[in-house]
């Protein structure tokens, strides 16, 4: 029996195992070690059991597999059936998600039917000890949900005492993926889903499909060239561009400056955006809202470009420049062409 | 489905204490973004079928009125508002609980919500109201294809692309900020409606105010206390909320040291060495 292990739910696209799923079987692999429980990971799909051993490789002792092509692509219900299913059948005490567009869509929809307890967005999970202040109860281990609230303006740590399983959602990029030296076990069981996929699961049909090739990608980008509402202009963001292509680097963007139509949503870095973690960030025009800062304030080095000096983003900057965005580009340009030669 | 929230997308200076703390006192109570799209899928859905009617539920104190008060000068027909302190510490799953018994009673067949609110970002409100309710739920929603009778079609944002679905009704749907901009205020929607009161706020009202509303049925923004939706009290608030918050920390800007530099060529020209000679760049 596997009561009370440490379950993470894989996502799968086109045979593809999703980096958060990767990223939490780690966090997952540390939670379970330190509860002395297994990892299991969930996957549903079509022609998927080939995922098994870059689970294993991941640290999942178990690989849970429900394959059939009403599981591809995903839709709500027959995933949200399967896993509520599941979650009866093996009691697991934690159950981790993806904050991607599928974790966001149905571990709401899960949790709801469990009747427990759902975090969104969490940037820490840690196990630890818990006093209910009410009640005066205590309890050992539970799972510490950390994420920012508010806007990014406060940090809150929740837990669930009383309902079983503790889920959290987390989003890619924030958690750390790295392969165990010695693979765990890996070993592959078929979920018995049938009964538990009612035909009114099956209502909400997919007409058409288009899968866009990720064009841009900022996420694996080791030089970030961001562009804030101080960039002024779509016209501006021109320059942006063109730093970030002399240094080889990628194009990103504060959510003010995505919301003012300057540059595409794909490149909003911040708490609604991409998190990321390059080896320089040169911030351009960006005031530095925590909003933005929580997702790229764990960079190895932060420049700043600002006309105001007492912009909050000076505070975590390394180099804050006094200046505008269309006398320094050019300059930090013509530079690095004159001195990288 | 709507919620009026804080504006916490603009917190600038003038909102931030001198410990570096947020002073929620000085952000605005705005219509929440997302519900807005939500309200023009919705008037959209009633522009095809001629004979529907647009309502927003929202739960919150009083003064949340505002915004079903703004739906209405944007072309929603009324609304609901749901509110007492039986509510007040409810997590998503106690909201959407108190949102779905609302629902029951009002009977609606499409329930439109904006994907998630700012002050949660959380995204699980929807998804949550269509389980309680056994629906099926449309996440992501960007553009109305087509709606009939029984059956609506949409399409959806995904992580890479986007998907046409045809869900039966009715159904939950949840509307991206990329989906259509909701239509401004109409003038003369706004002389019609900007009297139009909650029952609480008319209690408040003058005998004059009072009679005025009476008289026009649709000036009333119908008002649900805890009660009158029948709930289980336990799963209501804070009884009815698994997660509890143990611990909230104000987040400080942490100031580092920062080298200071000029938009002088020397400064710029030393850096971008020291940038180069540090292998950081190149």
């Amino acid at each position: 029996m596997s009561m009370n292990n440490v379950f993470v739910y894989i996502e799968i696209e086109e045979q593809q195992i999703a980096d958060v799923s990767l990223e939490l079987l780690t966090k997952g692999r540390e939670l379970a070690n330190t509860l002395g429980v297994k990892l299991e990971a969930v996957a549903m799909g079509k022609n998927i059991k080939g995922v098994a051993p870059e689970l294993a490789k991941y640290g999942a002792d178990t690989v849970w597999v429900a394959d059939d092509e009403i599981f591809a692509p995903f839709r709500t219900l027959p995933h949200t059936a399967v896993m509520v299913g599941l979650i009866k059948q093996e009691q697991p005490q934690i159950v981790l998600f993806g904050a991607t567009p599928v974790g966001r869509d149905f571990a709401p929809r899960v949790s709801s039917a469990l009747h427990s307890g759902l975090t969104a967005d969490c940037t820490e999970l840690v196990i630890g000890e818990h006093k209910d202040p009410k009640t005066g109860k205590e309890y050992d281990s539970l799972l510490y949900q950390i994420r920012p609230a508010f806007g990014g303006n406060i940090i809150a740590t929740i837990v669930n005492p009383e309902c079983r399983p503790q889920m959290a959602t987390v989003r890619e990029g924030v958690m750390r993926k790295e392969e165990l030296a010695t693979p765990a076990a890996g070993e592959i069981r078929e979920i018995e889903w049938q009964p538990m996929v009612k035909d009114t699961d099956l209502a909400v049909r997919i007409v058409e499909r288009h899968i866009e090739e990720r064009k841009i990608n900022i996420k694996g980008a080791s030089i970030i060239v961001a562009g804030g509402y101080g960039v002024g202009s779509k016209e501006g963001f021109k320059l942006v561009h063109e730093l970030a292509d002399v240094l080889g680097g990628e194009v990103g963007a504060s959510r003010a400056a995505v919301d003012a139509g300057f540059t595409e949503h794909e490149r909003q870095i911040g708490q609604t955006g991409v998190t990321v973690r390059p080896k320089l960030y040169i911030a351009c025009g960006i005031s530095g809202q925590i909003q933005h800062t929580a997702g790229m304030d764990g960079s190895a080095m932060i420049v700043s470009i600002n006309t105001d000096p007492a912009a909050p983003i000076n505070k975590i900057a390394d180099y804050a420049i006094t200046g505008s965005v269309e006398e320094v580009i050019p300059k930090m340009i013509k530079y690095y062409k004159q001195n990288s030669k | 489905m709507a919620k009026q929230v804080p504006d916490t997308r603009n917190v600038g200076k003038d909102a931030m204490t001198s410990e570096g703390t947020v002073n929620r006192a000085a952000l605005a109570a705005i219509f929440n973004p997302e519900d807005l799209n939500a309200l023009e899928m919705a008037l959209q859905m009633k522009d095809s079928i001629g004979t529907a009617t647009v309502h927003v539920l929202t739960m919150g104190p009083q003064r949340a009125a505002d915004i079903i008060r703004e739906a209405m000068f944007r072309g929603a027909d009324g609304g609901y508002l749901l509110s007492g302190k039986e509510f007040a510490g409810s997590d998503t799953l106690a909201t959407s609980y108190a949102l779905s018994c609302a629902l029951r009673k009002i009977n609606p067949d499409i329930i439109v919500a904006g994907r998630q609110a700012i002050d949660g970002d959380t995204a699980q409100v929807g998804p949550q109201v269509a389980e309680k309710l056994d629906l099926p739920q449309v996440t992501y929603a960007e553009e109305l294809i087509a709606i009939s009778e029984g059956e609506i079609t949409i399409k959806r944002r995904l992580e890479r692309g986007s998907e046409v679905v045809v869900s039966p009704l009715p159904a939950v749907i949840t509307v991206n900020s990329s989906a259509k901009e909701c239509r401004p205020r109409n003038a003369k929607r706004v002389m019609k409606f900007k009297y139009a009161l909650a029952t609480s706020e008319m209690a408040a009202a003058d005998e004059d105010t009072k009679s005025f509303i009476e008289q026009r049925p649709y000036l009333h923004i119908v008002e649900f206390a805890a009660a009158d939706v029948n709930p289980d009290p336990e799963q209501l608030g804070l009884s009815g909320s698994p997660t509890k918050v143990k611990k909230i920390e104000n987040v400080v800007f942490q100031a580092k040291e920062a080298k200071t530099l000029t938009a002088e060529d020397a400064d710029i020209e030393s850096l971008m060495v020291e940038l180069i000679s540090s292998h950081t760049l190149g």
